[in-house]
């Protein structure tokens, strides 16, 4: 293994990409993903990486110009934020139809308006269905490997699917962590080269990209939809292999103090380290708690996360988005639809929080885990999600 | 967009390439337009002179010359657009709702 630095974390993930010896970069900078971008063109003007690096004008011409280098076998990364996620949406759905591996950090912000560069999640679920095989981090360390971890699952030919990186904007792209940079032995035996699984080629002439009457257009959709599916065996090889040579071992869903605990908070990304100090407090206040982390959001860890909740008797989920005027946040109302109809059904409560960068403390899951058991003292409807710590 | 089939009607979603990437041009002639159609062209043959015009101003080339002379569509392609109804000079191609 390679050394141990003090580093921001957008510079080591930036290092990570040139490491993982990207050929194509092509992104638009925006807050809080910039440091990302400039040090990749930094590393591409020195001659340290040798890649194109496409300043493009748009993050809608980023993301196709990430299609159009993947289609020719090229790996290719992207990276961006918010508006930037918002304006190159249409793209995003199609470079997963297109199976096209491209690898892309989101720096999760929130989305306009009131306008906003602070972090939450609101950006990365306005694509939760873009077909994408999505993974949230929640240090520094987390996101390194998870570039490498990245490109490995994306190119595999039993994937071909791009991959989202989801790194919260500020608590992680602008603090200063200790990360173990991996040695160039390591990323050559983890990552092979990029073979694709298609190739536009002059030679052989393919057309990409053609339409589909309705006749055909079901089909494609459950082409797809499978292919996520079974991407899963190669996410978790991944993931066996990197704990095999860094000796850090993820899993879709990680767990903390859950085997006796009857309450349990879910979170996903930086989120989680936080709401563990709470959990060590309630205990040695002999409240039975424990943490679920979602890291592993498509496809969804179904049955890591039954495994994980089994035996507890409520879930606290927070949720750092809304869907306005529905079912509160998305991952507690995919929860709960989970749960719904099965033996020892857990009962939930759902917790809106940390919205656009508000600090939410140990002491604040503290008070969550207290009201959660008044509240469930009475009936809790889908719609009783509660914004925490709204001024009223 | 798949592999070979008769027509894209039997097509599996597993018969589907990765992408559904088309490999082989020119494969426009596997795509069935036919169930567009709301009306068919019918030709009365004892009207029919046989000139072809039907055949030239086709907009999809969906009509083809038979061996007895005459011209009909091939309902594979045939939209029902109705313009060699149009054309025909003797008015011996009328249009049929397809429910009849």
């Amino acid at each position: 293994m390679g050394k141990r630095v003090g580093i921001e974390v957008s510079i080591a993930a930036a290092d990570a990409v040139k490491m993982a010896d990207v050929d194509v970069v092509a992104a638009y900078p925006i807050t809080p993903q910039t440091h990302i971008v400039e040090h990749l063109s930094e590393l591409v003007a020195n001659g340290e990486l040798d890649a194109e690096f496409i300043p493009v004008e748009s993050e809608h011409s980023a993301m196709s110009v990430c299609c159009g280098s993947s289609a020719i076998g090229a790996r290719t990364f992207t990276c961006t934020s918010s508006q930037g996620l918002a304006l190159m949406n249409e793209i995003v759905f199609i470079a997963a139809s297109l199976r096209l591996p491209i690898v892309m950090i989101l720096a999760n912000r929130s989305l306009s308006g009131p306008l906003s560069i602070w972090n939450d999640h609101t950006d990365v679920m306005s694509v939760r269905d873009c077909g994408w095989i999505q993974v949230f981090t929640e240090t520094g360390q987390e996101v390194f490997d998870h570039v490498m971890w990245a490109f490995r699952v994306a190119e595999s030919q039993k994937v071909s699917l791009p991959v989202i990186v989801n790194m919260d904007g500020f608590i992680l792209t602008h603090v200063i962590e200790p990360i173990e940079f991996w040695d160039e032995e390591t990323v050559k035996q983890y990552l092979p080269d990029f073979k694709p699984l298609n190739v536009l080629d002059p030679e052989k002439p393919t057309s990409v990209g053609a339409f589909g009457m309705p006749d055909i257009y079901t089909e494609a959709k459950m082409a797809q939809n499978d292919a996520l599916l079974k991407s899963k065996p190669e996410i978790l090889k991944a993931w066996k292999e990197l704990g095999d040579l860094t000796g850090r071992y993820y899993k879709p869903v990680e767990t903390y103090k859950t085997d006796d605990a009857e309450t349990i908070f879910v979170t996903m990304g930086s989120i989680g380290e936080t709401v563990a100090m709470a959990v060590d407090e309630l205990r040695e206040q002999d409240k039975s708690a424990g943490l679920i982390k979602l890291r592993l959001w498509r496809p969804f860890p179904f049955d890591e996360l039954r495994e994980a909740a089994k035996g507890a008797k409520q879930l606290i989920i927070i949720d750092r988005a809304i869907s306005y005027g529905g079912p509160g946040g998305p991952v507690a109302s995919e929860i709960r639809s989970i749960f719904y109809g099965e033996d020892n059904m857990p009962a939930v409560t759902n917790f809106i929080c940390g919205l656009a960068g508000r600090d939410v403390t140990p002491d604040d899951y503290i008070a969550m885990f207290d009201k959660s058991q008044k509240m469930l003292a009475g009936k809790v409807r889908q719609e009783d999600y509660v914004f925490y710590g709204v001024r009223e | 967009m798949a592999k070979k089939v008769e027509s894209e009607g039997a097509l599996t979603w597993k018969d589907l390439e990765v992408g559904c990437v088309v490999r082989d041009p020119g494969n426009a002639s596997q795509y069935k337009t036919g169930d567009w159609r709301s009306m068919r062209p019918v030709v009365d043959k004892s009207k029919c002179i046989q000139c072809g015009v039907c055949y030239i101003f086709c907009p999809d080339m969906a009509i083809h010359k038979t061996e007895e002379g005459y011209f009909e569509a091939d309902l594979y392609y045939c939209k029902g657009c109705g313009i060699c109804a149009q054309e025909c000079f003797t008015g011996c191609i009328s249009m049929v709702p397809e429910e009849e």
